[in-house]
């Protein structure tokens, strides 16, 4: 207790260099905390939104183009394809089921998909209030996006052209809210469902005998489809199939340079952090060896001068630690507003991700190696020849 | 209580120190005196503990310490003996209290604040107690070393120059404080010091 008390008065003699040193650890960590956060709830998120849905056929194009547009919602379409076409993949004896997508128009920047009822099946969405759209022009929203709007059921919405809210408008065509999806924790939160045949309605598209749709959601009937649906429907139709996993994979590493950077970056902080601490506690050591001598005249023994320069170094370790988690949690949460503003993915602050264990468990670990240095040359430290000296 | 035989030490190839027999009784105020560099410090080191000597035995209230363990020269030192130096006051950064609670907690001892209360009072300095040590003047702080030296009553009370910084009418002072706390708490007083000013204060001397 003597130890932590002495150590704790000798931090607070100096500081502006324990803040110095505490905040330029905490950077590093701020940082990594951040980005465990970020990536962790992002490869979540995706991996959830993605896993109900084996294959998805859509327009040539891009495709992970085809999979942000049809799967994560984040981006446009590639185009369309003919329904009469897609209906060859559905009968496809390799083809568990196939759920398709009529998209075009969002609801304040949550997009509007024109489906059948397998697609809320497909995220296991159950109806939290009311029914599923049975009628053109009936709609069934997302929690979140009921939640935010304040939507109920026998509400009225409208939805614009695009993704962005401030699309032109369909005023004339408004949906009728008649159910309201539970939380599920998927892309479906954010999501108004209607029936195909509202969305061909509201765009005045349908043209009798050539019906199109966006994508069709596929399920495998078997493994083996894995291997030849994709290619059979790539090199035999107008269509492109896309893996959502794979593209999944493909964005994560195309982001992941990106977070990597960062991630060396961090790690660099977090080194000139253990060297600011190895030069603060080498410094304090060499201005306090009187005192240090002195606490020897009093009986204090060679390890409690090594527990004195351990404890006020592990002290400032555990505040950069802590103050580093706060601001990477912090900062995860104010992103996570600022994205729910924008009616993007969800990303909280107030969660741990396991990588943080590691990541504190790690510092700790350096830290202390750092301090031992210093800690070991307290320990040796000569009382009577410093006092012969002086 | 003080008892010294023999007792040379050596320092890079030669001896600084040879005291070949000394003693001194409880409670008894004794003086060494020397030139700087005479080896005085190195004396009352190897008394409390902090060097090893070359050769000979040091034994205070029966105690050998100069056969005790690192550990046990540690607690000796500790338990029985105050040290009052010349310049190496206080630390600093805790208050006048935590300095003298920190000298209990070395002895293995409880916190005792009301013996700190009564210390400081004895010394004239009880107002101090809350105030960080690095902010009290030089005087104050010589005093809060005797306070602390006494604190836990030890049985050998060791004052390396307590008076070379000071004029001559502080240096009285400081003598008196010392001698008086010595006897109230019954300890052998030893002072090493090259002030002649001292000289005549003390019957018993050794002069190195």
């Amino acid at each position: 207790m003597m130890t932590i008390r002495l150590a704790a008065a000798y931090l607070a003699s100096r500081p502006l260099l324990t803040a110095l040193n505490a905040t330029l650890l905490a950077l590093g960590v701020a940082t990594i905390a951040f980005l465990l956060l970020v990536t962790d709830q992002a490869e979540d998120r995706l991996a959830r939104d993605a896993k109900p849905v084996d294959l998805v056929v859509g327009a040539k194009g891009s495709p992970l183009q085809l999979i942000l547009s049809t799967v994560f919602h984040a981006d446009i379409p590639t185009g369309n394809i003919g329904l009469e076409e897609a209906g060859t993949v559905m009968k496809n004896p390799m083809v568990a089921s196939a759920t398709p997508l009529a998209l075009g128009d969002s609801f304040r920047g949550y997009r509007i998909v024109g489906t059948d009822a397998s697609f809320p099946a497909l995220y296991d969405a159950k109806l939290a209030r009311g029914a599923l759209f049975a009628d053109e022009m009936e709609a069934v929203v997302g929690s979140e996006v009921a939640r935010r709007h304040g939507l109920a059921v026998g509400a009225a919405l409208t939805g614009s052209h695009g993704l962005a809210a401030a699309g032109p408008a369909h005023d004339d065509h408004p949906y009728r809210v008649v159910g309201i999806l539970a939380p599920t924790g998927t892309v479906i939160d954010r999501l108004v469902l209607t029936s195909v045949e509202s969305v061909w309605h509201v765009h005045g598209s349908h043209a009798p005998g050539r019906p199109e749709i966006t994508a069709l959601l596929v399920r495998y009937a078997t493994p083996l489809a894995a291997a030849m649906l994709p290619r059979a429907i790539n090199a035999g139709t107008a269509m492109q199939a896309a893996s959502p996993a794979y593209e999944s994979a493909r964005l994560l590493s195309l982001v992941g340079a990106g977070v990597e950077t960062l991630r060396w970056f961090a790690i660099v902080l977090m080194a000139s952090a253990a060297l600011s601490l190895f030069v603060a506690l080498t410094s304090a050591l060499q201005e306090r060896r009187y005192d240090l001598a002195l606490l020897r005249t009093l009986g204090a023994r060679p390890a409690t001068l090594a527990a004195l320069t351990l404890a006020e170094g592990v002290t400032l370790l555990l505040a950069g630690v802590i103050l580093g988690l706060a601001l990477g949690h912090g900062a995860a949460h104010a992103l996570g507003l600022w994205l729910a503003e924008a009616g993007s993915w969800p990303l909280t602050g107030l969660t741990w991700v396991a990588g943080e264990a590691i990541l504190v468990g790690a510092v700790l670990a350096a830290g202390t190696l750092t301090c031992l240095v210093p800690a070991v040359q307290a320990y040796f430290s000569d009382p009577a020849s410093l006092l012969a000296k002086r | 209580m003080l008892e010294i035989r023999d007792l040379r030490h050596d320092y890079a190839g030669r001896t600084v120190l040879s005291v070949p027999a000394w003693d001194v009784a409880q409670g008894d105020a004794s003086l060494v005196l020397g030139p700087s560099g005479s080896g005085k410090t190195t004396l009352l080191n190897v008394i409390a503990g902090l060097a090893t000597p070359t050769a000979g035995t040091v034994r205070v209230a029966g105690e050998e310490v100069t056969g005790l363990s690192p550990a046990g020269r540690d607690a000796f030192r500790a338990r029985k003996v105050g040290l009052v130096l010349q310049t190496l006051h206080l630390i600093g950064v805790v208050s006048v209290r935590e300095n003298l609670r920190l000298a209990q907690a070395l002895a293995g001892a409880a916190v005792d604040d009301a013996r700190i209360d009564e210390v400081l009072a004895s010394l004239g300095i009880a107002t101090l107690a809350g105030a960080r040590a690095r902010d009290i003047s030089v005087g104050e702080a010589q005093r809060v070393a005797i306070a602390r030296a006494v604190v836990n009553r030890p049985a050998l009370i060791l004052a390396d120059e307590p008076t070379s910084a000071l004029d001559d009418a502080n240096c009285e002072k400081a003598l008196a404080l010392l001698t008086e706390q010595a006897r109230a708490c019954g300890a052998t007083l030893l002072v090493a010091t090259h002030d002649n000013r001292v000289r005549d204060r003390f019957a018993r001397r050794l002069e190195l």
